[in-house]
């Protein structure tokens, strides 16, 4: 008798835990604030596909909604922010994403300021050294 | 009327531009030199014209005439005054008119106030002015009539909410100030390289026209920042939006362009490159203004425009900025070389600087072109945002603050690195503080934020530096100018980083009666109430806040709903401290009784345009005191010697 | 001469950048983001049936070895109404046309399908947008032709005109 009474009660147990509705991810934070950090930075650099330029954090698209519950809902059950950006390149192309992927097709970004910065120091080091060969002659 | 009497006055002014171009290059050409004298008043001229229908302009939009086309596009009888004249410039064709004015403004104030500069080169200065502003004239005249008619309107379509703040009335004027006013620069080298005088003089007199034109272009950049901020209604303050990026190049061209005109005017050095930066820095300005009105990027700042305009506009920049490369080209080999310089100095620091500043410029250039390039070359379709820039842009901009650390302490011609790091031991020693207290009590930091205000603690404190030994009642404004805007940086570099490193977020769902909280505040929603508008219908909530234990205090965040066109803006509320903001922003409810609320408190934000505002101060300093001096030097010599100011090259 | 190339190519790179700029106002930026999810197989969703006399859509519904049509749609979407006459036609042709109503509910549905046509064999609810991020859509309408062994072969952005029904009927005809 006591055994059934207990199960009973322990049955009911999750019963009395549920609360109010579940919270919408695309419009409340996580309770974590790591989590939620993370979660923030992802959405400050995934595009918005129906907008015009801006990040779904700043979005008030339903789609970019969607996106923003999506992403905390994953980042709260333990994906890494770079698994969810995976993701949706794969479903959205590289155009869903802010950050650039370092490929191939993408080099010149980082290759053209480097060449920028090493052709300007060459420029600038002939300026400089004629004085001191100058100086020292 | 009205509308006709300012297209009459625009067409004048074209025709007064041509004939500016026309004297200019006839009196240059040798034989007719008695034309030079006539060039200066028909600049004059020109400018009074194009203002006049610039004012005609504002009129038939404070009239609200639907029967000019414009009007009707982008007016309402029911907007507030305000919104009615500055929404004269909130579309393609006004706004164009605007950019038109001021370059004739610029030509104007070249002819009434420049009197140093050898008269060949400002005839050829104020001919380049003529020819840029007559191919603007054309485009205004023949594909972006502002005067047009239209029959049969009673009602006009209405300005986009977003732009119904009072940023519209001072964001877009500013910024085109800024922008535009470097075509005073691109022509002062366009004529200096035709007459071939490009020597100290010259950088003498450009420089206040680099200066004030730069000082709006800062005032308009912040200002643009700032108001977006708080109207987008998510705590943004930079988006590297392609329009943004098209303001932010002008503006570090120029940043270098002011840098290196010192060293020309003081050192004779940097020649080629002074030409450069002042071609580049108004190319950038006209780039920008390709950009947002060809529709061949996205963006939120883009005017409806179609591609025939662009081709229109691409046309006169090839003209404009090819011209002056190829001149360049061409003439600089014959135009001696300036002085060379040591390896510790301030003229080498200077290089550096304008190294660092050009190389940040072509990664803005870069990350906003480079899509377009590539989706034209291959189809592929990539989107380039803050990740990118920030870690190609922000280890350069690390370097650079070193750099204005050090640079107003380094001597010219030649210092020694010992001195160097004795003179900047305090601000070193401020850094390594700064260092430590993160490390102590912020432990978490990213590591870019972190290096951020660590470089803000030494550049504040350097920056101050040049003050010190020195009497500060015989210290030249322009001293001041330069410290203070040094300064401002380092305020606006800790502003920048304190909201990426500190800023606390929470974004929840409330009904009325329940607390929340975020950082340091107890928010309490009140309730929520509806509230009728001008020209919207808002919904507002009450929100008692409460910091740590003292006293409430109530913030109001509105929803409003505008019906012409339909569209929902956010209005913000944000409550100063002396520490940060708190801002918060009421979202649709979902069910009728609860409501969203995002909330953020943000250390330290507001000394991002603090800062702005501050590096704006000191360029008008500087400027005033350069002009001061010249006029007084000119007017009243004896007035320049009693004030004790031989050639302070160390300024 | 060398001092000649170096200053001649500032000209010579904005001379490139401009062929650019024209080439990129010739070709305006289309807006449209076409899913990646063409030619895979088709991704994990589950959209809840909308009406309790129909079934809904989900990953295991659709690898029986018939292909159909998979139309993104909601009742709320003013050029979905242009295109259902288009699905009905399809149907009658011997289609199965499923779908996929996003941030919908059953009562407007019940309405919209009663006023314009009902194509559908099955259609789902997809309240958090969830099934349509899965399929690497970005808007409505949208409609995807999955063959017989639940790949993706080709999506059709915007709406189905008459023009596109040969073209998805040939497709379906070589997905078995």
């Amino acid at each position: 008798m006591r055994a059934l009474a207990l199960a009973l009660v322990l049955a009911a147990a999750p019963l009395a835990v549920q609360q109010g509705p579940a919270p919408d991810y695309a419009e409340v934070s996580l309770p974590d604030p790591a989590k939620e950090a993370r979660a923030l930075a992802l959405m400050d650099s995934i595009r918005c596909v129906v907008c015009q330029g801006q990040p779904i954090s700043g979005s008030n698209a339903d789609l970019a909604g969607d996106m923003r519950r999506m992403i905390r809902e994953r980042i709260a059950a333990g994906d890494s922010p770079e698994q969810v950006r995976a993701w949706l390149v794969g479903k959205y192309g590289d155009w869903v994403s802010f950050k650039p992927e370092v490929k191939g097709e993408t080099a010149p970004l980082w290759l053209v300021p480097l060449l920028a910065l090493a052709g300007g120091g060459w420029l600038v080091s002939r300026r400089l050294r004629t004085r001191r060969k100058q100086e020292n002659a | 009327m009205i509308a006709e009497a300012g297209l009459a006055a625009l067409w004048l002014g074209a025709a007064m531009a041509l004939l500016q171009l026309l004297l200019g290059v006839l009196a240059l050409g040798g034989r007719r030199e008695f034309l030079g004298p006539a060039v200066a008043p028909v600049a004059v001229v020109q400018a009074a014209l194009v203002g006049l229908a610039f004012a005609c302009l504002i009129a038939v939009f404070a009239r609200s005439d639907m029967s000019v086309l414009l009007v009707a596009a982008n007016s309402h009888s029911a907007k507030p005054m305000l919104y009615k004249v500055a929404g004269a410039w909130g579309n393609h064709e006004g706004s164009m008119l605007l950019w038109v004015t001021i370059l004739a403004l610029a030509g104007a104030t070249i002819a009434l106030f420049e009197r140093k500069l050898r008269a060949d080169t400002r005839l050829a200065t104020l001919a380049a002015q003529g020819a840029i502003a007559l191919g603007f004239y054309a485009f205004l005249l023949f594909a972006s009539n502002p005067f047009a008619r239209i029959a049969g309107v009673s009602e006009g379509q209405g300005l986009n909410p977003l732009l119904q703040d009072p940023g519209l009335a001072f964001h877009p004027p500013t910024l085109y100030l800024g922008y535009v006013g470097m075509s005073a620069a691109f022509s002062f080298a366009v004529g200096a390289l035709v007459t071939r005088n490009v020597g100290p003089d010259f950088a003498r007199a450009m420089r206040p026209w680099v200066l004030g034109a730069w000082v709006f272009l800062t005032i308009g950049i912040t200002a643009g920042s700032y108001w977006a901020y708080y109207t987008l209604g998510w705590g943004g303050w930079w988006f590297w939006d392609p329009v943004e990026n098209a303001s932010l190049m002008p503006w570090l061209a120029a940043t270098a362009l002011l840098h290196s005109v010192t060293v020309l005017a003081t050192r004779d050095g940097l020649r080629a490159w002074t030409i450069m930066l002042s071609v580049l820095a108004f190319s950038m300005s006209m780039v920008g203004t390709f950009l947002v009105r060809s529709g061949i990027l996205t963006s939120v700042h883009s005017f409806a425009v179609d591609p025939e305009r662009g081709v229109f506009i691409l046309a006169l920049l090839a003209i404009y900025i090819g011209g002056a490369l190829a001149l360049f080209a061409a003439r600089i080999a014959t135009v001696s070389e300036g002085n060379r310089f040591d390896l510790v100095s301030r003229e080498a620091a200077l290089v550096v600087n304008n190294l660092i500043l050009s190389v940040m410029l072509v990664v803005v250039m870069a990350g906003t072109l480079y899509p377009l390039i590539l989706e034209a070359a291959t189809g592929a379709k990539i989107s380039v945002g803050a990740p990118y820039y920030n870690s190609v842009a922000g280890p350069l901009a690390l370097a650079l603050m070193m750099l204005v650390a050090a640079g107003p302490l380094l001597r010219w011609r030649r210092d020694a690195p010992r001195l160097v790091l004795d003179r900047m031991a305090l601000a070193l020693v401020a850094g390594a503080a700064a260092l430590l207290l993160l490390a102590l009590f912020a432990r978490n930091t990213g590591v870019l934020p972190l290096l951020g205000l660590v470089a803000a603690a030494v550049v504040g404190v350097a920056s101050l530096a040049p003050l010190w030994q020195r009497r500060l009642s015989r210290t030249p404004l322009f001293t001041w100018g330069m410290v203070l805007a040094h300064l401002g940086c380092a305020v606006s570099l800790a502003g920048m980083a304190s909201d990426s490193a500190f800023t606390v977020e929470n974004m929840t769902t409330a009904r009325a009666g329940e607390t929340r909280s975020v950082g340091p505040f107890a928010v309490r929603l009140e309730g929520v109430r509806e509230r009728p508008g001008p020209n919207y219908q808002a919904l507002e909530a009450v929100l008692a806040v409460t910091r740590a234990s003292g006293q409430p205090f109530t913030m109001m965040p509105q929803l409003h709903q505008f019906t012409d066109p339909p569209m929902t803006t956010n209005q913000a509320a944000i409550a100063t401290f002396w520490n940060g903001q708190l801002y918060i922003t009421l979202g649709e409810d979902t069910d009728g009784t609860t409501f969203l609320l995002r909330m953020w408190w943000k250390p330290f934000v507001t000394l991002i345009w603090v800062g702005g505002a501050l590096i704006a101060l000191g360029g008008a300093l500087s400027l005033l005191g350069r002009v001061r001096r010249d006029w007084w030097g000119n007017r009243w010599p004896w007035a320049a010697r009693r004030a004790g100011a031989p050639a302070e090259a160390a300024a | 001469m060398k001092r000649r190339l170096l200053l001649w190519l500032p000209f010579g790179l904005v001379a490139a950048l401009f062929v650019v700029f024209y080439a990129g106002l010739k070709h305006p930026d289309d807006h449209v983001i076409a899913s990646r999810m063409v030619g895979q197989p088709l991704p994990q969703f589950a959209a809840a049936p909308a009406f309790p006399d129909r079934p809904g859509a989900a990953t295991a519904d659709f690898a029986d070895g018939k292909p159909r049509l998979l139309n993104v749609f909601a009742s709320w979407c003013v050029p979905c109404r242009d295109e259902v006459p288009m699905l009905v036609r399809l149907r009658e042709l011997g289609a199965e046309v499923d779908g996929i109503a996003v941030h919908d509910a059953a009562p407007d549905l019940r309405q919209f399908l009663a006023q314009y046509g009902d194509p559908y064999a099955r259609i789902g609810l997809d309240a958090a947008g969830r099934a349509q991020m899965a399929f690497g859509s970005a808007g409505v309408p949208e409609t995807f032709v999955v063959d017989g062994r639940g790949r993706i072969l080709y999506q059709q952005i915007g709406v189905v005109t008459e023009a596109d029904v040969p073209r998805l009927m040939a497709m379906l005809a070589g997905g078995k």
